[in-house]
């Protein structure tokens, strides 16, 4: 199954110029620790290509969410960059099969 | 205490009914957001505003008598969007414009935060620089290079002005927390409680459902909790949609770091109070032992020409790698611009199952250079051939005639770093200024 056919909410946005976080919220609390135990961070880190050890996920249970923040691979706005709010990012994590 | 926030940002544009609502009951404060980094270096090295003279002007006009005549201080932070002192003069004279259209006189403090290359030089060779994030040290050569840096300000500069008993606050670039949590602080209330609120004040009605950052919230506030509702009786604040909101553009759900110190959110509780109300507790705060402030600085890095064409046919979306490389290499023989006085980048925007939408963006270090490369980059794409190829009187459909556009200046992030400081006001310069 993806990721995506498992959440609510899956969004990206730019924290500040030099993050970007993801945000996945779920229905209920079996699905979110379900993502926690399966979703792999290698996964992740490739399908961004990024760095395992930038990567950073919380929990976080009052909204049934889990939050995946790493440093953008081009800062937003410069030369390189095509996405300035980080708003369309999320797509190869929801892409990733759980 | 009631707190009314206009909206997400100045200029988004509010419900006029929403603000009647708001003001039909005592209201100690009003408060708006009018900047953010989200829309890129640009405006910060521009000086321009990202957001529309008029439309501003619209969301100032409907809410500024109202403040006035309830004895309400109207506080704006981030002026003109990214908050340098020429954003900062752009607002006032937008203030100015108004007073004068409708006949209102008030007390006037307007906060500036900018920040001199020679003062981040110092911070850096002192040691003082703490690097926001590891992939983005900073270097002299980015100090140096920068065109305009300014400093973020937390509380301490706007509670100040209202000790002098102003009645409109004008600030430069502003921590967004800062619009909202000042006047709680300056009356007393916990600092956590009004930190939290702060932050989910910052963004209007982002908070409530049906979601929408361009409408008025307000918040009430007392000695331990604080209350949430849309003034708009179409919109509803939820526990799930308020607690949600914490996550909204955070690195971390439970701790927020703010100049004068951290939110903990570990120990926050929701509590649905009616159909359209939550009652928010628990948030604390830890005062920062060494005190920073949050520097942004951007450098212009070239001009900018784009070009945007479509293309259709499966066969040409399928050559587009080689059509890009083609029309590369044929630049680089075509031109007296030499390769370190541009670049060209070929943004594609969906296929290979649709139809793909390229840009041609082309930075060149100065305006005729970056025409140049798109021109070169534009007739060579339109006519490539490759294997294949079926439709061979041309590749893309362009929208527009021209169809090459000036971007104009092109400017980067070079200084994202805080800064360890001494006091929290040493950035600032206020000045007070009756307005008639």
């Amino acid at each position: 199954m993806k990721l995506i056919d498992l959440t609510k909410i899956l969004r990206s946005k730019n924290a500040g110029p030099l993050y970007i976080t993801f945000d996945l919220i779920f229905e209920d609390m079996e699905k979110m620790n379900y993502v926690l135990q399966n979703l792999k961070i290698e996964d992740v880190a490739k399908a961004y290509d990024t760095d395992v050890k930038n990567i950073t996920v919380i929990p976080y249970e009052i909204v049934k969410s889990i939050k995946i923040t790493f440093p953008r691979k081009h800062v937003s706005g410069c030369v390189l960059d095509d996405d300035v709010y980080g708003c369309q990012q999320h797509m190869p994590l929801a892409n990733i099969e759980i | 205490m009631k707190i009314v926030s206009l909206c997400g940002l100045l200029g988004y544009g509010y419900s006029e009914e929403a603000l009647n609502i708001a003001f039909s009951e005592k209201v100690d404060y009003v408060g708006v957001d009018a900047g953010s980094t989200d829309p890129g270096p640009y405006y910060l090295g521009s000086g321009k505003s990202f957001t529309d003279r008029g439309a501003v002007k619209r969301d100032l006009s409907l809410a500024l008598p109202k403040a006035l005549e309830q004895k309400a201080p109207f506080i704006i932070g981030t002026a003109g969007g990214a908050g340098a002192k020429p954003h900062t003069d752009w607002l006032v004279e937008i203030i100015k414009e108004i007073a004068k259209e409708k006949c209102l006189s008030f007390k006037m403090g307007v906060i500036y935060s900018d920040v001199t290359k020679e003062y981040v030089l110092n911070k850096y060779r002192d040691g003082k620089i703490v690097d926001m994030c590891s992939e983005f040290p900073l270097t002299e050569q980015m100090i140096e290079d920068s065109e305009r840096i300014v400093s973020q300000i937390g509380v301490k500069p706007i509670i100040e002005l209202l000790k002098k008993k102003v009645d409109v606050i004008i600030s430069g670039r502003a921590c967004d927390t800062a619009i909202y949590a000042a006047p709680c602080i300056y009356e007393g209330y916990k600092e956590g409680l009004a930190f939290h609120m702060a932050k989910i004040m910052e963004c209007g009605a982002m908070c409530s459902e049906p979601v929408a950052a361009v409408d008025v919230m307000q918040s009430y506030m007392y000695d331990d909790y604080f209350e949430l509702r849309p003034a708009n009786p179409i919109r509803r604040c939820t526990v799930d949609r308020v607690a949600a909101h914490t996550l909204y553009e955070q690195t971390n759900p439970y701790l927020i770091y703010e100049p004068d110190g951290v939110i903990n959110l570990k120990d926050c509780t929701f509590k649905q109070i009616d159909d359209r109300t939550v009652r928010i507790s628990g948030a604390t705060f830890t005062e920062a032992e060494e005190k920073t402030l949050k520097l942004e600085g951007v450098k212009r890095v070239g001009y900018r020409t784009v070009c945007v064409g479509g293309i259709f046919d499966p066969l040409t979306i399928e050559k587009f790698d080689y059509i890009e490389k083609t029309v590369k290499d044929f630049i680089t023989t075509a031109t007296t611009c030499k390769p370190d006085e541009y670049t060209v980048n070929f943004r594609r925007y969906g296929g290979p199952e649709s139809s793909l939408c390229v840009v041609i963006d082309a930075v060149g270090k100065t305006q005729e250079i970056a025409d140049t490369i798109c021109s070169l980059a534009r007739s060579r794409m339109l006519h490539c051939d490759y294997v294949g190829r079926k439709s061979s009187a041309g590749n893309v459909a362009f929208p527009f005639s021209p169809s090459d556009i000036h971007v104009g200046e092109v400017y980067e992030f070079s200084v994202f770093h805080l800064a360890k400081v001494d006091s929290l006001d040493e950035t600032v310069k206020v000045e007070l200024m009756e307005v008639k």
